[in-house]
């Protein structure tokens, strides 16, 4: 898990304008709607967020604020950390031995830090996915029905009916409707990644972290799942994580740089990908990092 | 946007390399026949007319090519923030380089009728005036984008205005000759044409400036006032 710390690279980005750590709420915190100029409501705020792999500092002093019902994606080179800001978010970093946080997260203004806090309903708010598929070696019913049995939910009715709009939701319904009961190991990646949405769905999250989701398919499933991104902002706050450029630069409304830990510049992806204030995004952005 | 090169892929560096230097190119040629039209029209030059005329198609040309390889760019490279708005600089700016093209041409037919039909060069006064003028604003305007300078590229978009003045100018003086000798009409209306030619060449030329302005500074210059350009101009992204 720390090699995403470890493996940092020492890059010939000269730094040549001071670096603005933290997004200026004065642009961000406003933006067209439909209805016109409305205030951005905000549904993760990270403040001074700082983490460390045993004496190694992976994060850097964080302050971002995530939009609700937005796309956000993290870009930057392997060992930015923005994977590791990622599980910030659900506290998967607890997991990883000798990693210690400092700073602030809240998620709907309450701090997922605080020692109260129930940490399984906190990833049932926060669903995840992950690079490579990883459905259960169950059926496929069985998979989106997991997280509800988890919650104690025996109906049979409310069951079939959760399952259906989840897998709806994850543009998979249709395609697998008539072999609800197959093994799940049965689909192919693209249909396994839809299915592992699914899934995170059924349990009705606020939010989806997406660790490089579409890193390890064909670009038709690709393309299905940045769709499925497009029509899954309605309903939930997306942070997605991504070393595809192009691909943040299609699926996302707002974007963060991150290098050596440290969060370079986040604004709107149009500004970003057009005409970046910090010269190290620019030079990632363009190619000219390296 | 200070540099073209350092890409991780050099085949990139090149290629943008490569459209610059053709714009720039086309620049030369394009001052060529602005030149050469200017000196058809002002020493009433009927062979030198009929160079400009046949030379535009070279011009057309290179526009075709260069778009042809801005298009391909874009869809192999994907190019972002300033690579792309080089790109988008560059087809902009052939766009009116070929439309500056077709004004010299203009006057290079003017001046063939003119010559042709014993046109007399005491009309010409103000018009060559103005030709040296533009000429000028072009020859600035390619500097400018070349360097990709933006003060420069505003001191030539200040002196759109001087042409316009001018132009105004010309044409009081024209209809003076019109009303004196109906007869004279025909040659005065090939020097109105021609002075009109002229004009928008420093429109066009303006115009390029305010490429310059974007692909420098990401600021969409066109249509704001000269005080605003010089604002968004001097802006850095430090600031």
């Amino acid at each position: 898990m720390n090699t995403e710390a470890t493996d940092v690279q020492e890059g010939n980005m000269e730094s040549a304008a001071p670096r603005t750590h933290a997004i200026n709420i004065g642009d961000l915190g406003r933006e067209n709607t439909a209805a016109g100029q409305g205030e951005l409501d905000i549904a993760l705020n990270v403040t001074e967020l700082d983490l460390y792999y045993g004496e190694k500092q992976a994060l850097k002093k964080i302050e971002l604020d995530i939009p609700r019902n937005r796309v956000t994606a993290f870009i930057g080179p392997s060992g930015c950390g923005k994977s590791t800001l990622l599980r910030c978010f659900n506290r998967m970093n607890d997991l990883v031995d000798n990693v210690r946080t400092e700073g602030q997260i809240t998620l709907d203004g309450e701090d997922i830090y605080s020692k109260n806090l129930n940490v399984a309903e906190l990833r049932r708010r926060v669903g995840m996915v992950f690079q490579k598929p990883n459905p259960f070696p169950k059926s496929i019913y069985e998979n989106v029905a997991y997280g509800l049995r988890i919650l104690g939910i025996k109906d049979k009715r409310r069951l079939d009916e959760t399952v259906e709009k989840a897998l709806r939701g994850a543009a998979l319904w249709d395609e697998v409707k008539d072999r609800l009961q197959d093994n799940a190991l049965g689909l192919s990646g693209g249909q396994q990644q839809r299915l592992v949405i699914a899934r995170a769905i059924a349990v009705e999250p606020e939010v989806l972290l997406l660790d490089e989701p579409a890193s390890a398919l064909d670009p038709i499933s690709t393309l299905k799942i940045e769709e499925l991104i497009y029509e899954l902002k309605d309903k939930y706050t997306i942070v997605i994580v991504t070393h595809n450029m192009q691909q943040a630069a299609r699926v996302s409304d707002y974007t963060a740089f991150m290098y050596m830990g440290e969060l370079v510049e986040h604004a709107d992806t149009n500004t970003l990908f057009t005409n970046p204030s910090q010269k190290q995004t620019e030079d990632y952005i363009t190619g000219r990092y390296g | 946007m200070d540099k073209l090169g350092q890409h991780i892929s050099q085949q990139f560096d090149e290629e943008l390399e490569d459209i610059r230097n053709r714009v720039m190119t086309m620049g030369g040629l394009v001052e060529q026949q602005l030149s050469d039209a200017l000196r058809a029209l002002g020493d009433i030059d009927a062979e030198l007319a009929e160079v400009v005329m046949t030379n535009d198609y070279k011009i057309n040309a290179m526009e075709v090519a260069i778009d042809e390889e801005c298009v391909q760019i874009l869809a192999r490279r994907q190019p972002a923030a300033g690579d792309l708005r080089l790109v988008i600089a560059v087809i902009k700016t052939i766009t009116d380089l070929e439309r500056i093209g077709d004004e010299a041409e203009r006057v290079g037919r003017m001046a063939l009728h003119f010559a042709e039909t014993g046109g007399e060069s005491k009309m010409l006064v103000g018009i060559n005036h103005l030709g040296e003028h533009v000429r000028g604003m072009l020859h600035d305007a390619l500097d400018a984008f070349a360097r990709m300078d933006t003060d420069a590229a505003i001191d030539v978009a200040k002196q759109d205005e001087k042409a316009d003045r001018s132009y105004e100018s010309i044409l009081r003086e024209l209809m003076t000759y019109m009303m004196e000798d109906s007869r004279a009409i025909p040659n005065v209306v090939d020097v109105m044409w021609s002075a009109r030619a002229l004009e928008r060449i420093g429109d066009r030329a303006k115009n390029i400036c305010e490429y310059v302005i974007y692909l420098v500074r990401g600021k969409d210059v066109r249509h704001v006032s000269m005080e605003q350009v010089e604002a968004h101009a001097r802006s850095r992204h430090d600031d």
